[in-house]
């Protein structure tokens, strides 16, 4: 101990600078220091092999006083070598006093233990004995149980023996009570209780058959059953219960070994019975009342909560009940029948549904009917009927955009019979307000039919909303959108649209007809409108509405511009004719029913003349309404003064003034080819420009051609050529404003004037100053 | 295969009437009437010579009247009709004569235009188609491909057939029929059908076509509103007996089936103003010919509606020369109806068109100021209906 201690006095140099026991920290060091030396803890082994290897660490393992000393001999002067002694005689000493407490603390320690050794050793000796009596005691008692025991052996089987008796009794008993308890069944119509307790019992009589009196019960038993089994079916058979009733029926018939197809079979045809029920009163709905008594809706929700939801329970307690192959097949071939007879119920039912106010309710409606067919889906998963239930939805909806198409045609028809009939309404005679103007007609007939068309697209919108179920089918994405609703709706309404506006160029005969000239130019308009604006607004609402996605080639927005296009100037051509035709008329008559040759000195203008004017001024502020006033030729800024009177001096006296004169009878022709040579050809019926210019144009040139062509077939006299010159003059006067180029006029009557003077037998024109008199004066 | 150019011919006056010379099979000839108030109005005999592509004229003065309609005898070539207007105590009439050319006519006819015009032979009058009782003629038909014995006039709302006796010195009325109804009715133009033994006449008045039974002097047919606006002028298809041609005011070309009239067969609107004049061709009854006061004449192809097989069918002979045919079927692009040209050589509205009597790829136009052009079918379209 001593020695150990001595050899690691060494250990405490460093740390000997502080009294040991100073505080508790310090102690434990210390401790923790001996008992690294002694190697007691395992952590010293990481610092032991951390520990330099350096003989001159006097804390070190490997410390050689040898060569410390030299080493500090040769290192050190005398005076550290002085310092240096002193403090290690001072460490020594302090590691000293410090051996000597601990040794006296061990001292102590060892003293103690001694005595407590000493003390345990009497202790254990007394517990030794009592030892030695509690086992004694155990034996005693062994011996009397295995005595006690050994007495009562006999009694315990006996017991047994008699307790396997009263069992085998109480079964016997349940036996032979058995045809009475279950004739008790019968009458009280327990049968679950009464197939149960068969059923327990069946085996036992089974086996047991041989003995006679066994052999009695079961055959009463088998007579009862057979009862039982006659009233189960015979109920059935009757219906009237419950779907519950039936299948627990059907449950315990299978649990008196019924076949199961058989019983497949009759539940299905009796189920099959309350079906019919059900769809015939859905029929009858169909037949007896009218549409208006009950709506879709009502009939749906009749068809879902009788037929649909009979159908899986029905659906449900047969699966439950009959699990095979046979009886899958069975009930799918079932299903399907029943389910086709009530697909061509709502079918009808869908058909009759016309009406077009309101889509919503057939959505709705359609939207009830596939979702409760998904719950059969559920039920039986193979089954065709979901898809058929998608199939009808999907015609209703085709259908639907087909009598939505037809409500715009009727729509679009009888909007134009109110422009008509507005059109139609004598408009001199009321006051201004009383009567729309075009424009005011145009806009109320466009925004009529573009509200219609809204409308009809927000109801066929129903049919994507996201809460119908069916919307997400790919047909309700795609097709529909695109093929239905873009195509068979909108482009067909339009493309009816600009039909049916030719059609009132074709139909409506050429003597002007029935259609009036203003519905031609307001229609005129109206397309002209959709080509510009209208048609890519309305289909750009419905691709953003429908969110189109074009799988299939669809009608491009140039395609039916181009169409709108045709129609309008279809229309404006037509427009044109119509007017023209009937200024053409009213010259045509009045040239031909009078008698040029004979006719008086003339006074005054021709009134038909007035009316032509009249009438053209009528027309011009008519589509001065409605189109833009177009471009004219730049024509003299003075009125028709000075115009006129270059036609009438200079130009027409050299026309036709050598006409008279015998002896150059070729200079007319010949001045008349030469004026045609430098005038550009005139077509008269050609297609006219989208502005009034043009439009009067047309019917200018269309109205005094005729007007020329008339003439030539006439003759006339002296005072017929003057009265043709002052209707000319006075068409001069006041048709030059209305056309883009006015030599057409002067040309145009120049022509018939000549044409006059040809046609005359006495010519001899009128003065040109009295001309303008009777002109002036009205 | 370039086309000859039209040929162009002017006369001094205006003129509405021209025909063909029906009896003439050899020269190419037509007739034309001039229109004219203040001068003797002349008959011009214009001769085409179809190897130098060159017009002679003669000119044979027509005293009565300027000429409304010329019509010439199917079995004499020197006899003629006319239609002219005189004018009596401030009253212009219409009236009808038969007029024979004097024999001369043909010896003195190259001579220069002023011998011509001072001193024009004169036509020898054969008999007046006498009428005052039932007002102004329309026009006088010949009975087609006839002994020029029978001519029918329409005068006002009258059809007058007459009788042509004593070397047509003598017209008596043979039978006549009337049209009555509402208004002022007036025959506008006819036609004697060359189909049944020439026992039909189609006549025009107002809007409305209608078809008479020269036996019974009876309406057979009436096509109301046949056109739009007043019917200018009708013509039998020559090889088709109930096909008719029409054409008017509304500036269409209608074709008829004469026994189903609810509907035209089809209907052309090429002029853009009055059609005056529709013309089958008395061989090819495809290729038809229209004038109009737009001062175009347009010759179209009608092949759906006409006798040729429609849609051509190949004979198994022409495929034994495989190169042959396959060039013939570039060629031979089955014919569609379309027009065949438009003739823009006038400058005045067109009133008569006519094919010649002699060639049927040649025909003529005469519009108002006088202007007669002669032109000939296109070449190209020639040959591919006769190979």
């Amino acid at each position: 101990f001593m020695h150990g201690s001595s050899d690691k006095h060494s250990l405490f140099f460093n740390s000997a600078t502080t009294p040991p026991d100073s505080d508790p920290s310090q102690r434990r060091r210390v401790h923790s220091m001996l008992k690294h030396y002694y190697g007691l803890n395992e952590e010293g082994k990481v610092t032991e092999q951390a520990e330099s290897l350096d003989p001159c660490d006097i804390n070190g393992p490997h410390f050689d006083p040898e060569v410390y000393l030299n080493k500090l001999r040769m290192e050190c002067s005398l005076g550290e070598l002085m310092d240096h002694e002193s403090c290690m005689v001072k460490q020594i000493r302090s590691l000293d006093s410090d051996m000597q407490t601990l040794v006296y603390e061990n001292y102590n320690k060892f003293i103690s233990a001694t005595d407590t050794i000493r003390k345990m050793k009497n202790d254990f000796k007394k517990m030794e004995d009592e030892m030695d009596c509690l086992s004694a005691n155990m034996a005693a008692i062994t011996e009397f149980s295995a005595h006690i025991s050994g007495t009562l052996q006999d009694q315990h089987a006996q017991i047994t023996k008699l307790s396997g008796v009263h069992t085998l009794l109480r079964k016997l008993q349940f036996l032979f009570e058995l045809p009475a308890r279950l004739n008790k069944c019968l009458e009280l119509q327990a049968y679950a209780q009464a197939v149960s307790a068969h059923r327990r019992a069946r085996c036992v009589l089974q086996q047991y058959s041989h003995m006679p009196s066994f052999r009695g019960i079961q055959d009463d038993c088998h007579v009862i059953m057979e009862q039982l089994a006659q009233q189960l079916r015979q109920k059935f058979r009757d219906g009237g219960s419950s779907a519950k009733d039936l299948s627990e029926c059907v449950e315990l018939l299978l649990q008196l070994d019924e076949p199961a197809e058989e019983l497949c079979d009759k539940f299905l045809s009796h189920a099959q019975s309350r079906f019919e029920a059900d769809l015939q009163g859905l029929e009858a709905e169909l037949k007896d009342s009218p549409v208006t008594d009950t709506d879709i809706l009502e009939f749906i929700d009749r068809g879902c909560n009788e037929f649909v939801s009979s159908l899986c329970l029905v659906i449900a307690s047969y699966q439950e009940l009959f699990i095979n192959q046979m009886a899958n097949g069975k009930l799918h071939v079932f299903v399907d029948t029943l389910a086709a007879r009530y697909f061509s119920l709502v079918e009808r039912r869908i058909q009759e549904e016309k009406g077009v106010s309101d889509n919503s309710l057939l959505v709705r409606a359609l939207d009830r009917f596939h979702r409760r067919l998904q719950a059969i889906s559920k039920l039986l998963p193979g089954s065709a009927v979901p898809s058929q239930g998608t199939e009808i939805v999907v015609r209703a909806a085709r259908e639907r955009i087909k009598q939505y198409l037809s409500a715009l045609q009727t729509f679009y028809h009888d909007s134009l019979t109110d422009v008509r009939q507005a059109l139609a309404a004598p408009r001199g005679a009321t006051s201004k307000d009383a009567t729309p103007s075009l424009p005011e007609l145009l806009t109320s007939l466009s925004n009529f039919i573009l509200n219609q068309l809204k409308s009809v697209l927000a109801s066929v919108h129903l049919f994507t909303a996201k809460d119908i179920t069916f919307s997400n089918k790919p047909y309700f994405k795609g097709e529909f959108c695109s093929q239905g609703v873009r195509e068979g709706l909108v482009v067909s309404f339009i493309k009816f649209i600009c039909q049916s506006s030719r059609q009132y160029c074709e139909s409506a005969g050429d003597r002007g007809g029935s259609t009036p000239p203003a519905l031609l130019l307001l229609l005129s308009r109206l397309c002209l409108d959709y080509e510009t604006s209208t048609i890519s607004y309305i289909l750009t609402l419905t691709d953003e509405q429908f969110l189109v996605q074009h799988h299939t080639p669809v009608t491009p927005v140039t395609a039916l511009c181009a169409e709108a296009r045709e129609a309008a100037q279809k229309l404006l051509n037509h427009y044109v004719k119509v007017q023209g035709l009937i200024i053409s008329q009213m010259l045509r008559k009045s040239v031909e029913t009078r008698d040029w040759v004979n006719t008086i000195e003339p006074r005054n203008v021709r009134a038909v003349m007035k009316r032509v004017v009249e009438d053209t001024t009528s027309i011009d502020v008519q589509v001065g309404l409605l189109y833009e006033e177009g471009v004219r030729k730049a024509h003299s800024s003075d009125s028709s003064k000075r115009t006129f009177s270059v036609y009438s001096s200079s130009r027409q006296q050299i026309r036709y003034a050598p006409s008279y004169t015998p002896s150059a009878p070729m200079d007319t022709n010949l001045l008349s080819n030469i004026h045609k040579l430098f005038s550009e050809r005139i077509d008269i019926f050609s297609p006219v420009e989208f502005n009034k210019v043009s439009v009067l144009t047309g019917i200018i040139k269309i109205s005094l051609k005729t007007f020329l062509e008339c003439v030539r077939l006439r003759t006339f006299g002296r005072y017929g050529l003057q009265q043709i010159q002052v209707d000319c003059h006075y068409l001069q006067m006041y048709l030059w404003r209305f056309v883009s180029d006015e030599n057409l006029v002067h040309f145009l009557l120049d022509e018939i004037v000549g044409s006059a003077a040809h046609r005359c037998l006495d010519p001899s024109p009128m003065e040109q100053s009295v001309i303008e008199v009777i002109c002036e004066r009205g | 295969m370039e086309d000859d150019a039209p040929v162009i011919y002017g006369l001094e006056f205006q003129a509405r009437a021209l025909t063909a010379q029906t009896a003439e099979t050899d020269a190419i000839r037509f007739l034309v009437g001039t229109q004219s108030l203040k001068f003797d109005n002349q008959i011009h005999i214009i001769d085409f010579d179809d190897e130098n592509n060159v017009i002679n004229k003669s000119v044979l003065l027509h005293d009565a009247g300027e000429i409304w309609h010329i019509s010439g005898s199917p079995a004499d070539k020197a006899v003629l009709t006319t239609c002219y207007s005189k004018t009596s105590e401030s009253r212009v009439l219409t009236c009808a004569a038969v007029w024979r050319m004097p024999p001369e006519w043909e010896s003195g006819n190259h001579e220069s235009p002023d011998d011509s015009s001072n001193n024009p032979q004169t036509l020898e009058l054969l008999c007046h188609l006498d009428n005052t009782a039932h007002g102004s003629v329309a026009c006088v038909l010949w009975e087609p491909m006839g002994d020029g014995k029978r001519v029918i006039s329409l005068a006002e709302n009258h059809v007058l057939l007459w009788d042509l006796q004593e070397s047509s010195t003598k017209a008596t009325i043979s039978s006549s029929a009337t049209l009555e109804g509402k208004g002022q009715l007036k025959f506008t133009a006819g036609k004697w059908s060359p189909h049944h033994n020439n026992t039909q006449l189609a006549t025009a008045n107002d809007t409305a076509i209608r078809g008479w039974d020269l036996r019974s002097m009876s309406q057979i047919y009436c096509i109301e509103n046949a056109h739009g606006q007043l019917v200018r002028d009708l013509d039998f298809n020559p090889n088709k007996q109930y096909y008719l041609a029409s054409c008017g005011d509304d500036c269409k070309v209608k074709f008829w089936d004469v026994r189903h009239i609810n509907e035209p067969v089809k209907c052309l609107e090429e002029h853009s103003h009055w059609v005056w004049s529709v013309r089958y061709n008395h061989s090819h009854d495809q290729l038809l010919l229209t004038g109009s006061s737009d001062s175009r004449v347009i010759l179209s192809n009608m092949v759906s509606i006409s006798s040729e097989p429609f849609g051509h069918l190949v004979d198994d002979d022409e495929l034994s020369d495989n190169e042959e045919s396959q060039q013939e079927d570039k060629g031979k692009e089955p014919l569609q109806d379309s027009i065949i040209a438009t003739y823009e050589e006038h400058e005045d509205s067109v009133y008569a068109v006519e094919w010649s009597a002699a060639d049927p790829w040649l025909f003529a136009s005469l519009s108002y100021d006088g202007r007669l052009v002669i032109n000939r079918v296109p070449r190209a379209l020639k040959y591919r209906i006769l190979l």
